[in-house]
């Protein structure tokens, strides 16, 4: 049976991956799909730690997978809203390439 | 006691509702005149009163400043005659500005200056005083440069705020020395914290009093024009010339003298014999009597004349006083007052009349066209030059005595001036009065208006009887009544001597003459004074001063300061706006990085 540190190692990779990717790529659709590798990447650590961590009764602490429920209404959520800004975005500019996206630049 | 309050406040209270609301209506001349009817009304009603009031005006832990009244002869006299002068002043502008533009302004600042001067004359503190001190100085500005159209004038004004303000300064030292050795800044008090202050310190009393009376004569200096600052003086005869007759002859020129007087009074007369301090301002005064009277005798404008005799006739007063024998200096303040201000009414007439010539040279014939103004006028000159049972013989007499009995140096020198009045008011008499007319405008003069001529009348009578001791002992505002009304003795040979040389020198040197046969540029330039202020004080030490201080300004206030500041906000905020990349992808990298970096110091940090 794999071990607490093999999720947590997997979940570190993908959360560098998903870190890597917002970093580096240019498209903001996939920048935002690297966001949703994060949250994923926190969510099996959530997991993991609830099923290394079993309560008095012997049984998982729940705790942490209820969170993970909140993570992914959250993220849902943040999904609608931020494709929702993407499409406004391109709309405004014709562009979803951050290269182009410079206002801020002082 | 109220009245007295009223007395203060009532010039105030018109002159705000004059430039508030009236401005517009033409009813602040009446209204003017009317407060100084109410004034003198009420001034007449307190003379001889003993009485003092006060509140406090400013409070400072346990001390505080007071706004008070001291009602004695002394201050009730000198009411009189501010309020009387100021009375007939006011009636005589209203004939004299009747044509002005900004009749309400020049009302309005009168009647500010009748509340100024009210208060210097009331106070019962120094402070006081010195507050209302001030502000004379501010009116006397703003009439000075009633006409502000003309450079002039504008200068004029400002000549004179500026040699106050000089004068001011030593006299602001010089109460707080006084309040530093007595402890008191009321009159009331004052004799005994100096009583306490030389019984503690009797080695160094009578220097350190000294000091603060000298620092407190510079005030005198500039408000009653003794040399060296009494420069503004003359110019300031650019104001309308009822302004001259009230301000710059018989009142607020004479407040210097009332307050060294004032001073004298609370400290004791005592405390001023022997002292360095006295001898100072005796021989400051003799001077600048001598030195006025010579300048006068070769000034050709009427009013610059009168000017010079105000300063040599204050020169007298201020000796009087340093001489310690202020009563005399008070009492020829008091007969001055009303022939001076008679004098100066009367070349307002000619003036008017002549349309604003003032030259003596371009008038002439003057007695033929105008005879009340010219007989009053020469009642007035009569006075002023001493003639025996006019009020001024009576109060020069006293001085004279007085220099006589202590310092027989300036006795001689006033004696001079004796001789030297009665020659310039010859010359100005005999060459605007007499004669033939000399110019096109005083052949078209014609007598003036009864609201001119009552009040010359009236100022003629006064400065007859003024003398006398059954008018001086009642409102004179010290007096001291001599056993003999005429003391028959070798002063009074000196004075009526002097009298004879100077009228006759005076008539036979300018009687029938066309021009000015004499001319001495020394005199005619006034010793230089003017131009040593304007070429030396002015260049050498204002200018440099000045460039000093515009450089300070110009390099290290706004270099450095003001502008040095912006700059290096300015090139900070540059520095910081290479951060703002705006792009995306590198604020990501630089929060993951410090998220590391919090990481690692909570993981690994402790």
């Amino acid at each position: 049976m794999a071990s607490l540190n093999d999720y947590l190692l997997v979940s570190g990779l993908l959360f560098a991956i998903g870190l890597a990717g917002v970093v580096v790529r240019r498209n903001i659709i996939v920048v935002f799909m690297c966001l949703e590798l994060m949250l994923s990447a926190a969510n099996l650590t959530l997991v993991a730690f609830s099923r290394f961590h079993p309560a008095a009764n012997g049984l998982p602490d729940y705790n942490g997978q209820m969170l993970v429920f909140f993570v992914i209404t959250v993220a849902a959520a943040e999904v609608a809203v931020g494709l929702a800004i993407i499409v406004a975005l391109y709309r405004a500019r014709q562009t979803i390439h951050t290269d182009d996206l410079t206002s801020l630049k002082g | 006691m109220n009245l007295a309050w009223i007395l203060l406040f009532l010039p105030l209270a018109i002159a705000a509702a004059n430039q508030l609301i009236l401005k517009k209506t033409g009813l602040a001349p009446l209204l003017s005149t009317a407060s100084a009817l109410g004034t003198f009304a009420l001034a007449v009603m307190l003379l001889g009163k003993n009485e003092t009031s006060h509140f406090a005006w400013a409070t400072l832990g346990d001390f505080s400043i007071n706004i008070g009244i001291k009602l004695d002869q002394l201050s009730t006299g000198m009411m009189i005659v501010v309020t009387g002068i100021g009375l007939l002043v006011h009636v005589f502008s209203l004939a004299y500005m009747k044509e002005d533009e900004a009749k309400a302004r020049y009302f309005t600042s009168l009647s500010l200056f009748m509340f100024s001067m009210t208060g210097i004359v009331l106070a019962d503190n120094f402070i006081m005083t010195f507050i209302f001190w001030e502000l004379v100085g501010l009116s006397s500005f703003l009439l000075i440069g009633h006409w502000y159209q003309k450079d002039s004038a504008a200068d004029a004004a400002k000549k004179a705020f500026l040699c106050n303000r000089i004068g001011d300064f030593g006299f602001m030292v010089g109460i707080l020395m006084l309040w530093g050795i007595t402890g008191h800044l009321g009159f009331d008090q004052m004799k005994s914290g100096l009583a306490a202050f030389q019984a503690a310190n009797p080695a160094i009393f009578s220097s350190v009093l000294s000091a603060a009376v000298l620092c407190i004569f510079c005030g005198a200096i500039g408000k009653s024009a003794q040399l060296p600052l009494h420069v503004w003086l003359p110019d300031a005869m650019e104001g309308p010339t009822p302004v001259s007759a009230l301000i710059h002859a018989a009142t607020m020129v004479a407040a210097g003298v009332y307050m060294l007087f004032r001073l004298q009074f609370t400290l004791g007369f005592e405390a001023f014999e022997a002292l360095q301090a006295s001898t100072v301002i005796a021989w400051t005064g003799g001077i600048t009597a001598l030195v006025a009277a010579l300048m006068a005798t070769q000034q050709n404008d009427i009013k610059r004349v009168l000017a010079y005799s105000t300063l040599s006739q204050l020169g007298y007063m201020v000796m009087a006083v340093g001489l310690v024998h202020g009563e005399a200096g008070m009492f020829h303040l008091f007969t001055h007052a009303w022939f001076k201000a008679l004098l100066f009414l009367g070349s307002g007439a000619v003036i008017y009349a002549c349309h604003h010539e003032q030259d003596i040279w371009k008038m002439g014939g003057l007695l033929k066209k105008m005879p009340v103004t010219g007989f009053t006028f020469l009642i007035g000159f009569a006075a002023l030059i001493a003639v025996p049972y006019t009020s001024g013989f009576f109060s020069k007499e006293q001085i004279l005595e007085a220099a006589h009995e202590k310092e027989p140096i300036l006795f001689w020198i006033a004696a001079v001036v004796a001789v030297l009045t009665p020659f310039y008011m010859t010359r100005l008499y005999v060459v605007a009065f007499l004669g033939k007319n000399r110019s096109e405008n005083a052949s078209h003069a014609h007598e003036v208006g009864p609201l001119m001529l009552g009040p010359l009348v009236i100022l003629a009578v006064l400065g007859v009887i003024a003398g006398f001791p059954f008018v001086a002992s009642k409102f004179a505002p010290a007096y001291l009544q001599p056993e003999h009304l005429v003391h028959l003795g070798f002063v009074t040979y000196v004075s009526v001597g002097a009298l004879a040389i100077g009228v006759l020198t005076g008539f036979m040197v300018y009687a029938g003459k066309e021009k000015d046969p004499i001319s001495i540029p020394l005199l005619q330039n006034r010793f230089y004074i003017d131009g040593f202020y304007d070429n030396f004080i002015v260049r050498y030490f204002q200018d440099t001063l000045a460039s000093i201080i515009a450089f300070f300004d110009e390099w290290v206030i706004n270099g450095l300061i003001v502008n040095g500041l912006s700059r290096s906000a300015e090139s900070l905020g540059n520095r910081f706006r290479l951060i703002q990349s705006g792009s995306l992808q590198g604020y990501a990298f630089v929060f993951g990085l410090g998220v590391l970096i919090v990481v690692y110091f909570i993981v690994f940090g402790r």
